[in-house]
């Protein structure tokens, strides 16, 4: 088993490849296909937080910078398999194919936002830390319990690896070998602590070791590196491999939320100057003389498009419906529970 | 209510009884698994799984690791995904590293998604004082559960209840956690059919049928209610004893009728005072049945003190002589 843990990489800051030994399977579709839906969710994080500042969304979780981790990973799932993102995961999650009114819908504080499509199979955002882990441990287990090949992915950050849960549920996939990935995106910060004072370990991936599954570090702001590391633990998961432990390194350009000022902890200056994923696949892209302007211009027109229309769409939503703060708590609602609302909409009077 | 209640019946324990329900499940029901510390080879530390492994296979009896949080965790996610997990928590004092998993997921999904997901599974946990185990043993804090919208709390008294609860809990459609009285588990025997019966979640009874004040008790309170209705016997005072047996949702039906008819009652629980169940069923009974009383609703309960080392817990525990102190006091107020 692996020791040491360098942080693979298949293209560099500049775009050029790095890893020649890939250089055959780095296709101008794959790299469309990364650079588009890595476009996509940052035109929609962009967005989000404008709506944000508008008054139009709740407080709302950014994730630009970590793009490539985001999209790289759910590009290389199959629709049967299940993701259990965090409350900083919806680019992963509308890579997978998340509704988008949806995603709006939730940072706008409505619970329709968590209900997942039936075509995915997604776990609502885990908002207290690392508690997801076990929930796709556990997803996983039953697939492979089934006889199925679907796995499972559980997305967490940094902070998350200090967790009680993350060690629990590590183990868990270990000793009953889940078809499990868990997708940790090491972007630094656990919103103001920096990494170094988080752990004391040189990296996350070799907390692998101790559970005795593998563990990769990868360039998380490398879409590339991400997609195929993904894709190597996706297919150990589906025959039979066990889980992984995948460390995507990669960088926070902005707030935890809306709600904090990242210039109290450290410099946004220097912090834009991490090579950004975009930027990243694009100079690849040119220098492989497979960029084309007017293609992605129509890419972004498309995609500003998409999120105007689902802006408008969460702005048309249904007011919110106070038999839904009742109607979902249990199959078949208590006696108490019954009576409350029934007071409560005398009250209201209807 | 019980069902095909004419059939061969078997003198059990009440671990018995739980160790039976779950065979009945194993077997009926494909989907169904038992997780747990110490719950295969060993049979669970009360041996409430006894044999279980040898039937049903390392596949469906699983022994986890000792991860609290982990085996609830993991269970979320088999239960969203097409399983029934029951798993054992071998005591409730040991249950809390699960408690945010319990909390925040397993009583949350159905809520969070609108019933697109929910997580139907069983928490066993053995409960209560009175058996000399080691410190923290011995918790019975129901309460921090029944304060969770999502989640039922079941408690059974009697061998006969403990099967056809615990059946029901398998097959509910919600998340419930399971409460044994440890105490309870090889106090007594009774008949029990060694068929499949289920008895409603939600549904209490009256143990014993009384004029002058209600006694409202659970688990192995219950026993200690009714030696203190026959010790108020002999003092001329009738009392009914009425056993919730599901501690949420509560049967508020059973209880106003019972406490309308008596005008008195006494709640005894073996958890703290603050904040304890007793202070609900005082306001679920002023809700339904002021007008009815004749004195002030009393508790008998635990002290606002931390469960004691077991040399001190008869001293902790609700006795039957402070039971009847309590109805003497309310009867004659």
């Amino acid at each position: 088993m692996e020791t040491t843990f360098p942080m693979r990489r298949i293209i560099g800051d500049d775009g050029r490849i790095v890893d020649e030994t890939m250089k055959d399977l780095l296709t101008a579709e794959l790299a469309w296909r990364l650079y588009t839906e890595m476009n996509r969710i940052r035109t929609f994080d962009r967005k989000a937080i404008n709506l944000q500042r508008q008054g139009r969304l709740g407080t709302y979780a950014p994730f630009e910078g970590q793009e490539a981790s985001q999209v790289g990973s759910a590009l290389a799932l199959e629709a049967d398999d299940w993701v259990f993102p965090t409350y900083r995961d919806h680019g992963a999650t509308l890579t997978f194919g998340a509704d988008m009114v949806k995603t709006f819908l939730y940072w706008n504080g409505r619970v329709e936002g968590c209900v997942p499509s039936k075509e995915r199979h997604i776990f609502p955002p885990a908002v207290p830390i690392a508690t997801q882990i076990p929930h796709a441990v556990g997803a996983a287990w039953a697939e492979q319990r089934r006889g199925t090949q679907n796995i499972a992915v559980a997305y967490f950050g940094d902070g998350a690896t200090s967790e009680g849960d993350f060690h629990e549920g590590m183990n868990f996939a270990s000793v009953f070998r889940a078809p499990v990935i868990l997708f940790n995106q090491n972007n630094g910060y656990a919103i103001s602590v920096p990494i170094a004072k988080q752990m004391n370990s040189e990296t996350v991936a070799q907390k692998a070791v101790a559970y005795g599954m593998p563990g990769v570090r990868v360039d998380g702001n490398d879409a590339f590196a991400v997609y195929f590391a993904m894709k190597d633990a996706v297919s150990r998961a589906r025959s039979g491999g066990g889980p992984t432990l995948i460390e995507a390194v990669t960088w926070r350009y902005g707030a935890h939320t809306t709600a904090d000022d990242p210039s109290k902890y450290r410099d946004q200056e220097r912090s834009r100057d991490k090579a950004d994923p975009l930027t990243r696949i694009e100079l690849f892209m040119k220098e492989r003389g497979i960029f084309d302007e007017e293609r992605a211009e129509a890419m972004r027109t498309k995609h500003q498009e998409e999120i105007e229309q689902a802006v408008a769409e969460m702005e048309r939503f249904s007011k919110p419906d106070p038999n839904d703060l009742f109607d979902h708590t249990y199959a078949v609602m208590p006696a108490e529970v019954a009576q409350q609302k029934a007071d409560y909409f005398t009250l209201r009077g209807n | 209510m019980a069902t095909n209640i004419n059939q061969k019946m078997t003198d059990m324990t009440l671990v018995q009884a739980v160790t039976d329900a779950l065979r009945v499940k194993l077997r009926e029901d494909g989907t169904t698994l038992v997780l747990g510390e110490d719950v295969g080879k060993n049979g669970g530390v009360f041996r409430a799984t006894d044999g279980l492994q040898e039937e049903f296979g390392e596949d469906r009896v699983v022994d986890t690791p000792l991860s609290e949080a982990g085996i609830v965790g993991t269970s979320v996610g088999l239960a969203v995904n097409g399983y029934k997990p029951i798993v054992e928590i071998q005591f409730l004092g040991f249950i809390y590293p699960a408690y945010e998993q319990i909390m925040t997921h397993v009583a949350r999904i159905r809520m969070r998604t609108m019933g697109a997901y929910s997580v139907p599974m069983v928490i066993r946990a053995p409960y209560g004082a009175g058996i000399r185990a080691p410190e923290i043993h011995s918790d019975s804090t129901e309460a921090l559960f029944t304060q969770m919208p999502g989640l039922k709390v079941v408690c059974p008294s009697s061998p006969y209840d403990a099967k056809g609860l615990l059946i029901a809990a398998i097959e509910d459609p919600d998340p419930v956690l399971f409460l044994e009285s440890m105490r309870s588990y090889r106090s007594s025997k009774e008949a029990v059919p060694t068929d499949k019966y289920t008895i409603e979640i939600g549904e209490g009874k009256i143990v014993r049928e009384g004029t002058d004040v209600t006694l409202i008790a659970w688990g192995a309170m219950v026993a200690v209610a009714e030696k203190a209705a026959l010790e108020a016997a002999e003092k001329g005072i009738s009392c009914e004893v009425l056993d919730p047996r599901t501690l949420y949702p509560l049967d508020r039906e059973l209880i106003a009728t019972s406490v309308q008819k008596t005008g008195r009652a006494v709640i005894v629980h073996e958890a703290h005072a603050m904040g304890g169940l007793g202070t609900d069923l005082v306001a679920l009974i002023n809700d339904t049945s002021f007008l009815y009383l004749k004195a002030p609703v009393a508790r008998v309960t635990g002290f606002d003190v931390p469960v004691p080392l077991f040399a001190l817990e008869d001293h902790y525990m609700p006795t039957p002589a402070r039971v009847l102190k309590s109805i003497e006091q309310t009867v004659h107020f």
